[in-house]
């Protein structure tokens, strides 16, 4: 009992600590981006000396920087995040960051568990028929669609099944996640519409990774003598594959696909932007222009806390699902 | 039966021996994915949206609501509180939804009625008098009076929360007072010019005045927003859309669309693509080729209107704060006119005209576009300063610049003249110039290093460039894009705010922008304005390129063909204009109303994309399971 606790704590106050050098980190990175946000918000526009001191005032930017950062540092112990430079009409990053979270989620959730289902699925027959045909035409293509890049790809599709090429019938839309004025049940195959081609863009990037690790994995089991042990008592071989080298091959992925589910939040910036899908990565793309320091350095704060807090739940699943780690 | 073979997987193709023994574990996964795609329609169904609210006539008749959509490439709306949004998407969205004092006419973009029908100023200029229409009400069925102006600009000048936005217009304003309901008299410390072009949406008093600091609310809460201009903002969702309502009771007519939608996209590709399927009926800012290749488009048109922004750069003239401390570390020899006049003769705006813009913009030296047709100046046969690359090279070898042994020439005092020139990375039309800046300025032996940068402004701080370039868009009334090249817009001192975009200071030139600023007669304002771009031509520090055309594109099996009012009526633009007249007269395409729907996918096509995918997702699952359970299980 005492070793998981301390196993559980350990993990616990490292995630922790870890959110607090993110915190830390978060405020300085940024401050060395170039740009001037009043000066890019202002640009092209006719305003006045006092008004342009205003701006700065209002965002804090004529303290010192040590004063800058005490103001953030007691803002964040109050967990407020501050408010953004650019949105003005909204209350705060934190009410900004909750209201786009959901699309973001509905965008890459989805996403996840369809490169996941397929990853693990078509690693699990090319790691279990190694060298043949349908393995290297699988990984090849696997490996093909990760090199691509995600903008061009995501583009072409755009190209191809938005606007129709020849016989192809124009049915998806350009962009977007749902058309204006669209409310109420109706939303739902709206939504589905504007969600297949990111969807098939993000899985298409992404799925290769599943694959490759599940059929690593998988190969690392096939000698093993446990395999032999089953197919020696008489089972067959979709049992032997699907009840024994499964499982013990699929405990490396569990950690993958948490790690994913919170990085991919931060790693849809370039799906997001080609669709303009509007979730978190389209708006920390717009926040990076200005650059608007209180949403970058909210959502950095915010994307770190999903990463760190997906991995310490890998940590703490990781020895339900396998006993050896108990051990 | 092979279930003893070793390594390679069953080929067996005989049934599912046990089905039994599959069945459970197949709907395990089965009632997870159910469970997984219900979730995912509930997120779908808690999203907020807009109540859509049809156009009253439309609604009357049973009919789909006509709908203009828009497609804006990355859009910023920071506010859509008049008194705060400084972005020029909002402040677009509101000469829609609010009256103006008076506006810039369709023509010409010279001033006319707005909520004001007339106006007098008093014989000193401080006084000016303004009569409000009695036909104009907001939409909530209020009268707009005089009262509501004058709470506005008070609120402005008053309430520091509500001077972030428009203060300026107001500063040389002493009172505003709504003397009775129809009439506002405003008095001024100085009299000025620009009366008729203070643009700022007026507001309804008996909404805000219930808002404790105006400069604070969203004005992005409760549908429909208040206002009295032809088009009501009905929602508004971030990065996503706008959607406006026509006003049918506008005193200048309703709109001929009833709905008006602005719908974002982050790339310009993709809404190119969007206009080509239909999803959006207009898009603006075209590169030349996306316009070259929308132009053989059937049922789009390509609307090529004259630039309203001048592209150039400037030459540091040795950058001084007021106070005459020196600031950054500019090549000397710019301070020296004669360098500049031969830079002048080596710049050849023709070629950046045919091959930068492949003829998309006008070339010209002067500093207000043509669109702006009385204070736009051209020099004259004895004025010009041409392309001379050899008039260039005897002004300097006159001057005594000798070439060196590189080529490379060096001023009487021995600083080598070598340009570092500074260019915005993301304009690719900007970098070509630079190249040629290059090539022109190798022929009269000054060295160019240019280096491209996103944060142009930064060098503009801190002084250390010799070449930077520039842009801006002018608006119909020059004041302000003249007062940024004036000595008293510099920094107080170094390190301090500034409005200059060249630390030029031209004692001669501050002259004329003073007088001009208080020139009443529009005519006599239009000569100084005039010789004001004389003077900036001249004088060498803002070398001005030409303007880039505005390519935009629309649908005309959405929008009827030429309906759209342009600004100004010759070869103007339809997009982002000092006004509403393209929106508000745009017709939707032949009779009785525009394919509305066009913006929106047919039930047919849902229905085909949902199946399809359902068809494959399923159909790759039960492959899959059907696949595995080839070999029964028995353990």
């Amino acid at each position: 009992m005492g070793k998981t606790a301390r196993y559980v704590v350990g993990r616990v106050l490292g995630a922790a600590l870890s959110l607090l050098a993110v915190a830390f980190i978060g405020f300085f990175l940024f401050r060395v981006l170039p740009g001037d946000p009043v000066r890019t918000m202002t640009e092209d526009q006719a305003v006045s000396l006092e008004q342009l001191e205003a701006l700065r005032a209002e965002f804090g930017l004529d303290q010192p920087l040590w004063q800058q950062f005490v103001d953030y540092v007691v803002q964040l112990a109050h967990l407020d995040l501050g408010t953004s430079f650019q949105y003005r009409g909204a209350e705060s990053v934190a009410g900004l960051i909750g209201e786009k979270l959901l699309p973001t989620i509905l965008l890459v959730g989805t996403a996840t568990i369809i490169s996941a289902v397929l990853g693990l699925w078509l690693g699990v027959r090319s790691g279990w028929r190694n060298g043949s045909v349908s393995d290297r035409v699988n990984t090849g293509v696997a490996l093909t669609l990760w090199s691509v890049p995600t903008f061009w790809l995501g583009l072409m599709l755009i190209i191809v099944f938005a606007a129709g090429l020849g016989p192809i019938p124009d049915i998806f839309p350009a962009g977007g996640m749902r058309d204006p004025n669209v409310t109420g049940w109706a939303l739902v195959p709206n939504v589905a519409m504007h969600m297949v081609l990111p969807v098939t863009t993000l899985v298409a990037v992404v799925y290769a990774q599943y694959l490759l690790v599940m059929r690593s994995s998988l190969l690392d089991e096939m000698g093993s003598d446990y395999l032999l042990t089953a197919r020696a008592k008489g089972l067959r071989d979709a049992a032997v594959r699907r009840r024994h080298a499964v499982p013990n091959a699929l405990l490396p992925t569990v950690t993958l696909i948490a790690i994913d589910l919170g990085g991919i939040v931060a790693g849809t910036i370039l799906v997001e932007s080609v669709f303009s899908w509007p979730g978190l990565g389209n708006m920390f793309y717009e926040a990076l222009k200005v650059p608007d320091l209180p949403l970058i350095q909210g959502l950095f704060i915010f994307f770190s806390a999903s990463v760190i807090l997906m991995n310490l739940l890998a940590d703490l699943v990781y020895p339900l699902l396998d006993p050896r780690v108990r051990r | 039966m092979n279930w003893s073979s070793f390594g390679h997987g069953s080929s067996s193709t005989s049934p599912a021996a046990d089905p039994a023994a599959t069945r459970p574990r197949s709907t395990r996964w089965a009632v997870g994915i159910l469970a997984a795609a219900l979730a995912a329609i509930g997120l779908v169904a808690t999203l907020p949206g807009g109540a859509p609210s049809p156009a009253a006539a439309s609604e009357e008749s049973g009919e789909e609501p006509t709908t203009l959509t828009v497609g804006v490439v990355d859009p910023t709306v920071d506010s859509l509180n008049p008194f705060t949004s400084i972005y020029s998407t909002p402040t677009q969205i509101h000469r829609l939804m609010y009256d103006y004092l008076t506006m810039y006419s369709a023509e010409d973009a010279t001033p006319t009625e707005g909520l004001a029908e007339d106006w007098e100023f008093s014989e000193d200029g401080l006084t000016w008098t303004y009569t409000i229409r009695d036909d104009s009400t907001f939409s909530d069925g209020e009268p707009v009076t005089a009262d509501d102006v004058a709470y506005t600009y008070n609120t402005i000048m008053e309430d520091d929360s509500g001077a972030m936005a428009n203060s300026s217009y107001l500063d040389n304003v002493e009172s505003v007072t709504a003397t009775d309901e129809h009439t506002v008299e405003i008095k001024l410390a100085r009299p000025s010019a620009s009366m008729l072009a203070i643009d700022i949406p007026i507001v309804p008093e008996h909404v805000w005045e219930q808002v404790e600091n105006p400069g604070d609310f969203s004005n992005e809460d409760e549908y429909p927003i208040v206002g009295n201009g032809p088009w009501i903002l009905t929602d508004y969702q971030r990065n996503e859309s706008l959607t406006l309502e026509a006003n049918e009771d506008y005193w200048r007519g309703a709109p001929g669309f009833d709905r008006l939608v602005y719908r974002f996209y982050k790339d310009g590709d993709a809404v190119v693509e969007a206009l080509r399927k239909g999803e959006v009926s207009f898009v603006s800012g075209l590169t030349t080729l996306q316009a070259q290749a929308l132009e053989n488009e059937q049922d789009i048109v390509v609307n090529e209107a004259v630039g309203k922004r001048f592209a150039g750069l400037t030459l540091n003239p040795g950058a001084e704060a007021k106070n005459g401390e020196s600031i950054g570390d500019g090549n000397p020899a710019l301070r020296d006119p004669e360098v500049r006049t031969a830079i002048l003769h080596a710049i050849d705006r023709e070629a950046v005209a045919e091959r930068v813009y492949s003829g998309k913009l006008e070339p010209s030296g002067s500093y207000i576009p043509s669109r702006y047709a009385d204070y736009h100046w051209e020099p004259d046969e004895s004025e010009i300063i041409a392309y001379d690359p050899d008039e260039a090279n005897r002004i300097l070898d006159e001057a005594g610049y000798a070439r060196g042994d590189d080529g490379i020439r060096v001023s009487p005092d021995g600083t080598r003249l070598t340009l570092r020139q500074y260019v915005h990375s993301d304009i690719p039309e900007y970098l070509q110039i630079a190249k040629f800046m290059e090539e022109w300025l190798a022929e009269i032996g000054i060295e160019v290093e240019t280096t491209p940068s996103d944060d142009i402004g930064g060098f503009l701080d801190s002084g250390e460039f010799d070449i930077l370039f520039t842009g801006w868009t002018v608006n119909p009334d020059p004041d302000y894009i003249f007062s940024i090249q004036t000595c008293d817009v510099r920094p107080a001192e170094p390190g301090e705010s500034y409005q200059t975009d060249s630390y030029m200071c031209d004692p001669a030139y501050d002259q004329m922008y003073a007088e001009q600023k208080t020139e009443l007669d529009p005519d006599a304002r239009a000569e100084i304005v005039q010789d004001m771009q004389q003077e900036l031509y001249e004088h060498g520090v803002v070398i001005i390129f030409g303007y880039p055309d505005m390519l935009e594109a629309y649908r005309t099996d959405v929008i009827e063909e030429g309906s759209p009012q342009t600004q100004p009526a010759e070869n103007g633009n339809i997009y982002g204009q000092d006004g509403y007249w393209g929106w508000w007269s745009a017709q939707p395409a032949g009779s009785g109303g525009g394919s509305g729907d066009d913006d929106s996918m047919s039930p047919v096509a849902v229905g085909v994309g949902v199946g399809a995918v359902v068809v494959v997702v399923v159909g790759g699952f039960l492959l899959m399971r059907r696949r595995s359970a080839t070999a029964g299980q028995r353990e």
